[in-house]
């Protein structure tokens, strides 16, 4: 039933169809690229901690945030990964509106299937879900593509880690949170 | 000549990132319905882009280092921080629908939702810096086993990991593909 009301949708506004594994390679191979070229693996949390230190600047002032212990080491700046984080955002709005897959979405499908259409009740989670995926990952220094794909790839103990505790708290919470009401 | 700097790595940067924002959109990993539906287990397209990823990407970095190409670039398993971290990361991820490049990336196709989550992201990075004094001297100076790979640990060579990862991700995406998910 999702699967036809999706494909009638996506006909309707342009369709995106590259295999799974296509991208999956495409983005090993963008790897490759990446290690011989500039020595800078594929990452996008340190390039958003960053411009949290310029966010935080006007709270506590620049002098607080210069000698914050984290950002004196991160300081915000148009350098290599705030340039590849504008890059991505770039590319998939290219890629969305090449496809004419691009399209305003307050409240996802599956989201509305089990919490209703309330835009607000979406935001207020996907709001706290940022505060709390963010401070994980600066934790575990890296997300799902500095950690999980950078990391994974040369089988850095960091990466694996990463996959399988996070996979595993990612399948309880999806657990408690789409149960099926009895 | 490689690897570039200065301007030219600035450019390139800008380049590569939309070749990986481009990806994400192809891979349908841009949406929160493809990414919540993995950890249900109701499709498995984030799985089949991550591992494919890993696989090819890891086999050619390996060949590449071997070749003198490339130099591995391996991060501390700081194990207080990164257990600590990657538990928290799951259920904020969950909670988000994104993680953080999938979440940039949605935003870019429309995802309003994506927003409002990044500017969760931002917040919670302030928070870590705010934290990170203590942290530093806390979670973090626990239990520190430094830029160590699986192959160090194991002794195992890095292509019997990367034949065993194949061979799991042909049976488990033979079996998936059969039931269409």
């Amino acid at each position: 039933m999702t699967v036809s009301s999706l494909s009638t949708s996506t006909a309707a506004h342009g369709r995106i169809d590259w295999s799974p594994y296509l991208v999956g390679a495409g983005i090993g191979v963008l790897s490759w690229v990446v290690f011989v070229v500039v020595a800078a693996p594929i990452g996008i949390t340190t390039a958003v901690s960053q411009l949290s230190g310029g966010l935080a600047v006007p709270l506590v002032g620049a002098e607080a945030v210069a000698q914050n212990a984290y950002w004196a080491r991160h300081p915000m700046r148009l350098d290599y990964g705030t340039l590849f984080l504008v890059g991505t955002f770039l590319g998939a709005l290219a890629s969305s509106l090449a496809a004419r897959t691009w399209r305003l979405e307050t409240v996802p499908a599956v989201w509305a299937e089990r919490f209703g259409p309330s835009p607000l009740k979406r935001y207020a989670v996907a709001f706290v879900g940022g505060v709390i995926a963010m401070y994980g990952a600066r934790l575990a220094n890296g997300c799902t593509s500095g950690n999980g794909i950078s990391q994974g790839l040369q089988l850095a103990v960091v990466g694996w880690v990463f996959l399988a505790v996070m996979f595993t708290t990612g399948l309880l919470t999806a657990f408690i949170l789409f149960r099926q009401p009895r | 000549m490689f690897p570039m700097t200065g301007t030219a790595a600035l450019v390139l940067a800008v380049v590569f990132g939309f070749a990986f924002g481009w990806l994400l959109d192809r891979g349908r990993v841009t949406h929160y319905d493809t990414i919540i539906n993995q950890f249900r287990f109701k499709d498995f397209t984030v799985l089949k882009v991550m591992l494919t990823a890993i696989i090819v990407g890891g086999v050619g970095v390996l060949a590449l280092v071997d070749l003198g190409f490339a130099k591995m670039a391996v991060r501390d398993a700081n194990m207080g921080g990164v257990l600590l971290g990657s538990a928290l990361f799951g259920v904020g991820m969950v909670l988000y629908g994104y993680c953080p490049g999938t979440g940039v990336a949605a935003i870019a196709t429309g995802s309003v939702h994506a927003l409002v989550g990044a500017v969760g992201m931002l917040v919670g990075g302030m928070l870590y810096g705010f934290n990170y004094p203590w942290l530093k001297d806390t979670v973090l100076a626990w239990w520190n086993l430094g830029r160590v790979t699986l192959p160090d640990i194991t002794g195992v060579p890095a292509l019997v990991f990367f034949a065993a990862l194949a061979a799991l991700a042909v049976a488990l995406f033979s079996a998936v593909e059969s039931r269409r998910l």
